[in-house]
């Protein structure tokens, strides 16, 4: 006789315990720590705090331990942590003109004021494998760095002091927050620029690239690109100041896109946005691009056939943890609904073949 | 501090997150069908694994709730176990595979066989929640869609459905008019269990990822789309269980082996269980 | 000000989840009656009407107080234990008083085509609640329940008539709670 399935409970228990195992590797190779991962994958941990919208890098780096380095699991970790915290205060607004910069580039001008900062950055190197890394060769020292570089001022306020540059007020309005309110479309720019901060990076790098081969083509110069860290401010109403909680790094990139005119606005530079948690060129870059293709509505601009200046298409996919999740569960059965379809091809079919026969006995006595 | 003694609160969630949610609840019963936006939350399993329905669960739970899991109709299939454990440990409820004793019931995919009544709450696990996204993608169009109560576009489509197949070819997630003014998806579950939809028990459905509930109250007027010369056909196959020997539950097809032998069983566990265990084969 | 301090919930989750169980019965099934407790609110607001602000009301939910419920200490018990920000009839999320002086019900946001679901819900203190009086049909009722509402009963009808807009009703007595969603329709 038949017995149906059972020891889901079973299964799951040693599913974990097998997990464990894996994840703890060969038992002889010392396990990593939350801090050598911190410390030596800065870069994913920035990524996951980015994605994951959440500031923490110790957190960040047990996620991408617990996640064996799966960093889409890691922002998804953080991501179900972060429900669990409570809301106490809602800092000022992080002033990033007052960023301490260890890095600061611009593309479309040759020298700034302050100057091209490289910092700590790839991109020079030669991307030779590098043998003594896996020797474990500490490096010499670097060349001193200023030990508290003074704020730069902003490439933006060179074009902008000419009026070529479209300019952005600062609004008084709260701008609304993805993670208190749905996301209600249309949506307005600071609701997308939130969207997008904490969008899959590699989803955003493909919409950005697309924009560059003429899905949506909005020419973006990069007007200026900064990585340091900027004070976070709380306003105690009670006391009448605000208070400094700490420093989180950011990297911040403003794009500078030719802009025909339209019936309201003369012709002119627009811009585009990116900002991000930590060391994160490639998403702040992407984010800028995409940001200004998102802008083709207001702008009078069009992009049709452009899927990056698609406000829907891409507000309702950036989110790597809600694709993640809808993509995989394809995995969970299916069994119930595919009888229904299994059910109705097999009718469907019988029905055609009962036809054919019908018209085929038909088509005989018609010949006979 | 919550059952399981960590950091947070009695099922999982925070008190101002399920306000937000049960302030949602009330105007989705309020308002039949509609389909209400709310702030869904990142939950600790993956969007499209239940977490609308997880939300919806944990903020209507009280202590003294005997909770049941369903997916596809079986307690013990592994997404329905983890999210039971999930509520054992974060709300401390106790669990049940009897649909007869549970007092709320999350389920995916199916509705029970056993009649619910009063006093039961079932919680749908929704994926997609706009009955119209398949024709239209746009959200801005569907909600406007709605708004003036234009369904033409779904009875086009169940129409080219007939002059293709003969049938209207959508077996599961099978669309229904409520209370005469909103077009509603009933989740997937097969159309075989579209009539239940008309329950004694309060019936709610959580869209994690796509952010929207809505809820049928009891008794609540639900109408399968259809047409006169077509009428509505709940569709099952045609069998008995090879178990318990029922004849009008909803049937799961196995394999039995790989020469094409195959039987049918329930796929409501519960039921099946309970008529064997009443002398039932 | 201590009289403020006091009177919400002991255990929030706990109490908030039996409260909150038992107005979503109410609202799902109009027409019958249930007992609310765990909160003890100065006069003239009800025990239940006060689980009801506990359990539905926080920072994010402006609240319309009116008449007598416009109160000093009404609003001093409110602010502290819901945080919910004082607002004119029509940007309020939640409204309370009696019937009167919640008349009329065009001042409240009853939703928009778009979006129905953003209109007000009013608590409408009560001084008897009974499973008597008008006849209620509709979403939630096998055939019909009898229900002791607010007189008069025109601006209900109209309210209802507005579906899928309008606002929506819950009704308090003592420690009791009914509720009536716009779906109802009245006899």
């Amino acid at each position: 006789m038949y017995v149906a399935v059972k020891g889901g409970e079973a299964a799951i228990d040693a599913a974990h315990a097998w997990l464990a195992e894996e994840r703890r590797g060969d038992p002889a190779v010392p396990a990593p720590t939350v801090a050598q991962l911190r410390e030596g994958m800065a870069l994913a941990v920035d990524r996951v705090m980015a994605e994951g919208s959440l500031y923490d890098p110790d957190l960040a780096a047990l996620a991408i331990l617990q996640a064996r380095g799966d960093l889409v699991e890691a922002i998804f970790l953080l991501r179900a942590f972060r429900t669990t915290l409570p809301r106490l205060a809602a800092s000022r607004p992080v002033d990033t003109g007052a960023m301490r910069a260890d890095r600061r580039v611009s593309a479309i001008f040759k020298d700034v004021p302050g100057g091209q900062v490289l910092g700590p950055t790839f991109d020079y190197t030669h991307r030779l494998l590098d043998f003594a890394l896996a020797a474990g060769v500490d490096p010499p020292p670097a060349p001193g760095a200023p030990a508290d570089p003074a704020p730069l001022p902003r490439v933006a306020e060179a074009l902008g002091a000419e009026g070529l540059l479209q300019p952005e007020p600062p609004g008084d309005a709260t701008p609304p927050d993805l993670t208190r309110e749905p996301l209600e479309l249309p949506a307005p720019r600071a609701l997308r620029l939130q969207v997008l901060a904490r969008g899959d990076e590699g989803f955003l790098l493909g919409l950005a690239y697309s924009t560059q081969r003429g899905y949506g083509r909005t020419h973006a110069f990069v007007g200026e690109l900064r990585t340091g860290a900027v004070s976070v401010e709380v306003e105690i109403p009670e006391l009448g100041l605000a208070i400094e909680l700490g420093e989180v790094v950011l990297t911040e990139c403003e794009t500078v896109n030719q802009f025909a005119g339209s019936r309201t606005e003369p012709p002119q530079f627009t811009r585009g946005y990116g900002l991000s948690f930590g060391r994160a060129e490639r998403r702040a870059l992407a984010m800028a691009l995409v940001d200004r293709a998102l802008r083709a509505r207001e702008l009078g601009e069009d992009l049709s056939g452009a899927p990056a200046g698609d406000e829907e298409f891409v507000l309702g996919h950036c989110d790597n943890v809600q694709a993640t999740g809808f993509l995989e569960h394809i995995k969970l059965p299916h069994y119930v609904d595919f009888q229904a379809e299994l059910e109705l091809v097999r009718r469907l079919r019988r029905e055609a073949e009962a036809a054919r026969a019908a018209g085929e006995s038909a088509g005989r006595e018609a010949a006979e | 501090m919550s059952a399981d003694g960590l950091p947070w609160g009695f099922a999982y969630l925070d008190e101002g997150t399920k306000r937000m949610i049960r302030r949602a609840l009330l105007k989705a019963l309020a308002v039949p069908g509609l389909q209400v936006p709310f702030a869904s939350r990142e939950m600790p399993m993956p969007y499209g694994w239940g977490t609308g329905g997880v939300q919806v669960t944990a903020s209507v739970l009280t202590p003294d709730d005997v909770l049941k899991v369903i997916d596809q109709g079986a307690d013990d299939t592994t997404n329905a176990v983890s999210i039971r454990r999930f509520f054992a440990r974060t709300a401390g409820v106790a669990t049940t595979t009897r649909t007869a004793e549970a007092t709320v019931i999350q389920t995916r995919h199916r509705i029970p066989e056993t009649p619910l009544r009063e006093g039961q709450i079932l919680v749908f696990q929704v994926p997609i929640p706009e009955p119209l996204r398949f024709l239209e993608p746009r959200e801005t169009e569907t909600r406007r869609m709605h708004a003036l109560a234009e369904y033409g576009l779904m009875h086009v489509k169940l129409y080219e459905d007939i002059a293709r197949h003969g049938h209207i070819a959508t077996t599961y997630a099978y669309p229904v008019l409520v209370e005469g003014r909103y077009v509603m998806d009933p989740s997937p579950i097969p159309k075989f269990d579209n009539p239940k939809l008309c329950s004694e028990a309060i019936l709610l459905f959580g869209a994690g990822r796509e952010a929207r509930i809505h809820a049928l109250p009891p008794h609540t007027r639900v109408e399968s789309l259809a047409f006169e010369d077509h009428p509505f056909e709940p569709a099952r196959a045609a069998g008995i269980c090879a178990l318990c020997g029922a004849a009008d539950s909803y049937l799961d097809e196995v394999l039995t082996d790989d020469r094409g032998g195959r039987i049918f069983v329930c796929s409501d566990t519960d039921f099946c269980e309970t008529r064997r265990a009443g002398g039932a084969s | 000000m201590s009289a403020a301090l006091s009177g919400g919930f002991a255990d929030p989750a706990i109490e908030g989840a039996h409260a909150f169980r038992a107005a979503l019965e109410a609202m799902a099934r109009p027409g019958t009656i249930r007992r609310v407790a765990g909160a003890a609110p100065p006069a003239p607001l009800s025990p239940a009407a006060g689980v009801l602000l506990l359990v539905l009301c926080d920072g994010t939910t402006p609240l319309h107080l009116a008449g007598a419920w416009d109160d000093g200490a009404v609003r001093d018990w409110v602010r502290f234990h819901t945080g919910a920000p004082p607002a004119p009839a029509g940007e309020a999320a939640f409204a309370l008083g009696d019937w009167p002086s919640l008349l009329p019900l065009e001042r409240f946001r009853a939703g928009t085509a778009e979006y129905p679901d953003r209109s007000a819900t009013l608590i409408v203190e009560m001084g008897r609640l009974a499973p008597e009086g008008a006849r209620l049909t509709g979403p939630g009722i096998r055939e019909a329940a009898h229900l002791s509402l607010p007189e008069p009963l025109g601006p209900l009808r109209e309210n209802a008539a507005r579906y899928p807009l309008g606002v929506d009703l819950f009704l308090t007595c003592g420690a009791h709670l009914a509720a009536l969603p716009r779906s109802t329709r009245i006899g």
